[in-house]
């Protein structure tokens, strides 16, 4: 798997001297996009791209309106101005949603494949139960992502890792076109974050991921472009230590690779 | 109990049990969304604002359970239409509705002319004064409102358990949002005539919170609290009756008791390494 990997990125580098997911068109294209609660503006003038295959870092300190943007992106929030265009298939359940484990109560008593079910909720009419076919998809994805010896587990017994791959399973099932991850890495041991970096590059073969973090050192070695969000958003190729810096107004200790990096944005 | 059985020749007797029956599982089947979802303060508002509309009606002479209805209807529908966003404003306006109802409800039974009825009997609730058009209210409401929760069952669900999640999917979370809280209302309506409005919350919370430490799935949370809650009610009217107490307070005591024990059991067996499962549980 980690070899896979490396000879992408390298063959990449080296053939493409830009990315080459550049030419073609956004999923999800960020057009000046301003949002506040109350008086003051969390995020002003942002614009971003987010490419077929893209598997993007929104970084940033908290309170830098991480949260905010991802909301935006996924319509939870409407900007105050600008726009936010998506070219995704028209379809419910083609934004696929990780959330933090503070969202939700986890000792709600469901069991695993309850909750991974609940991923199909758009597929079905808002009167009556989830049907056979539901079942099977849940049941396939616990199966795909390992999870399976689990499906009748009450989630209030799983460990953080586990709990957080039954969140990507729900959010799969759907089969969604593009996966939002929000601090993925902030409830889980260093195993699970091995397993989690691997399962997120295997997904971004099919689509595209956006991973937000206020840990770059967690994700790293997997992403392929870095936004920082603080207020403003820089956009990054690649995660370097000058762009965290320039993020945080820090310097901030990386495991990485430099690689020039281009600022769309300054404040 | 001879006495109880000799007691159920009475038309009041009968009526004050079947009332207390259909409430107890109304109140188990939606106490646990009111648990889970964090709903039970909204239960009291609704509650107390209730009192207001059953003040309107007894003025104007009609049956009080339709004022109460229609205010605590509305209640529910104005909570579901304001923006969860804004959690603030959210909890300030059940405050003023709670407050508000009550004074309503008392400047009108205050300011009905002739017999003053008994304050009491709203707060606190008498079962025995459950009349057979109460009853059969009681068993159209409870119809309905299981009926809505099977039918939508997937949905509440989903917004119970993570709102943000259904909407990204698409889900109709406003629309859900909102019946959970008018079936709440109704539920909250059959149970005012049982313990009364101060109790309600009592009756809406204390069955699904024994059925949660007992059970790890939210369908045996439901029966298991539908059970406590029937059995509890009884056991409660029961006292009452022996004891010559008030019937809500009873049943809530009785409640509390219950609850106070189950976790004590449940604190003491843990420690023993043992744990209680729910029926049907598997290990």
């Amino acid at each position: 798997m980690a070899d896979s990997i490396g000879t992408r990125q390298a063959r990449s580098r080296a053939a493409l001297p830009i990315e080459p997911h550049e030419s073609e068109n956004p999923v999800i294209e960020v057009r000046e996009v301003s949002f506040g609660y109350g008086t003051d503006l969390v995020l002003e003038g942002v614009n971003l791209k987010i490419y077929p295959r893209d598997y993007l870092a929104i970084l940033g300190p908290n309170g830098g309106g991480k949260t905010t943007l991802i909301k935006l992106l996924l319509g939870l929030l409407r900007p105050r101005s600008g726009e936010i265009v998506v070219s995704l298939p028209d379809r419910p359940g083609r934004l696929g949603y990780v959330p933090q484990f503070s969202t939700f109560d986890r000792s709600f008593p469901l069991r695993v494949l309850e909750v991974v079910r609940m991923g199909r909720i758009s597929r079905r009419s808002l009167l009556g139960p989830y049907n056979r076919d539901d079942q099977r998809a849940a049941e396939a994805m616990l199966e795909r992502l390992h999870l399976a010896d689990l499906a009748n587990r009450p989630i209030r017994e799983l460990s953080g890792g586990q709990m957080q791959r039954v969140l990507i399973a729900r959010a799969l099932v759907s089969e969604p076109a593009i996966l939002f991850l929000d601090e993925p890495t902030a409830s889980i041991d260093a195993e699970s974050r091995e397993t989690l970096r691997e399962l997120l590059l295997e997904l971004n073969r099919q689509i595209p991921i956006v991973v937000v973090t206020h840990d770059p050192t967690s994700i790293a070695s997997a992403v392929r472009h870095v936004a920082c969000v603080n207020r403003g958003l820089h956009y990054h190729h690649e995660l370097t230590s000058e762009a965290l810096e320039e993020a945080y107004g820090c310097p901030v200790e990386l495991l990485g690779h430099g690689v020039p990096h281009r600022v769309l944005h300054s404040h | 109990m001879p006495s109880l059985l000799d007691a159920l020749a009475y038309d009041f007797v009968r009526h004050a049990i079947l009332a207390g029956v259909l409430a107890a599982i109304l109140c188990g089947v939606i106490g646990p969304f009111v648990v889970v979802k964090r709903l039970a303060f909204i239960g009291g508002g609704i509650s107390h604002a209730a009192f207001g509309g059953l003040g309107l009606c007894f003025f104007l002479g009609l049956n009080p359970i339709w004022g109460a209805i229609g205010v605590s209807l509305l209640f529910a529908i104005l909570l579901g239409l304001v923006d969860t966003e804004k959690v603030r404003s959210q909890d300030a306006l059940i405050g003023v509705l709670w407050a508000a109802g009550v004074a309503v409800g008392i400047v009108f039974i205050a300011k009905t002319p002739g017999y003053a009825p008994n304050l009491m009997t709203y707060l606190f609730g008498n079962i025995l004064l459950v009349t057979r058009t109460d009853v059969w209210i009681t068993f159209g409401l409870s119809t309905a409102v299981l009926a809505t929760v099977a039918l939508f069952y997937k949905g509440l669900v989903a917004v119970a358990f993570d709102e943000v999640f259904a909407r990204v999917q698409g889900a109709p979370v406003r629309f859900l949002r909102t019946l959970l809280l008018v079936l709440m209302a109704l539920t909250v309506v059959i149970l005012i005539q049982v313990v009364g409005i101060i109790l309600v919350i009592a009756l809406l919370t204390i069955p699904p919170v024994i059925a949660l430490m007992l059970c790890r799935d939210l369908k045996w949370v439901i029966l298991t609290s539908v059970g406590l809650g029937v059995a509890m009610t009884l056991a409660g009217l029961w006292i009452s009756y022996e004891a010559d107490l008030p019937s809500g307070p009873a049943i809530i005591l009785l409640g509390t008791a219950v609850l106070l024990a189950v976790y004590a059991a449940r604190r003491t067996w843990k420690k023993g390494g043992l744990e209680i499962r729910g029926p049907g549980e598997r290990a």
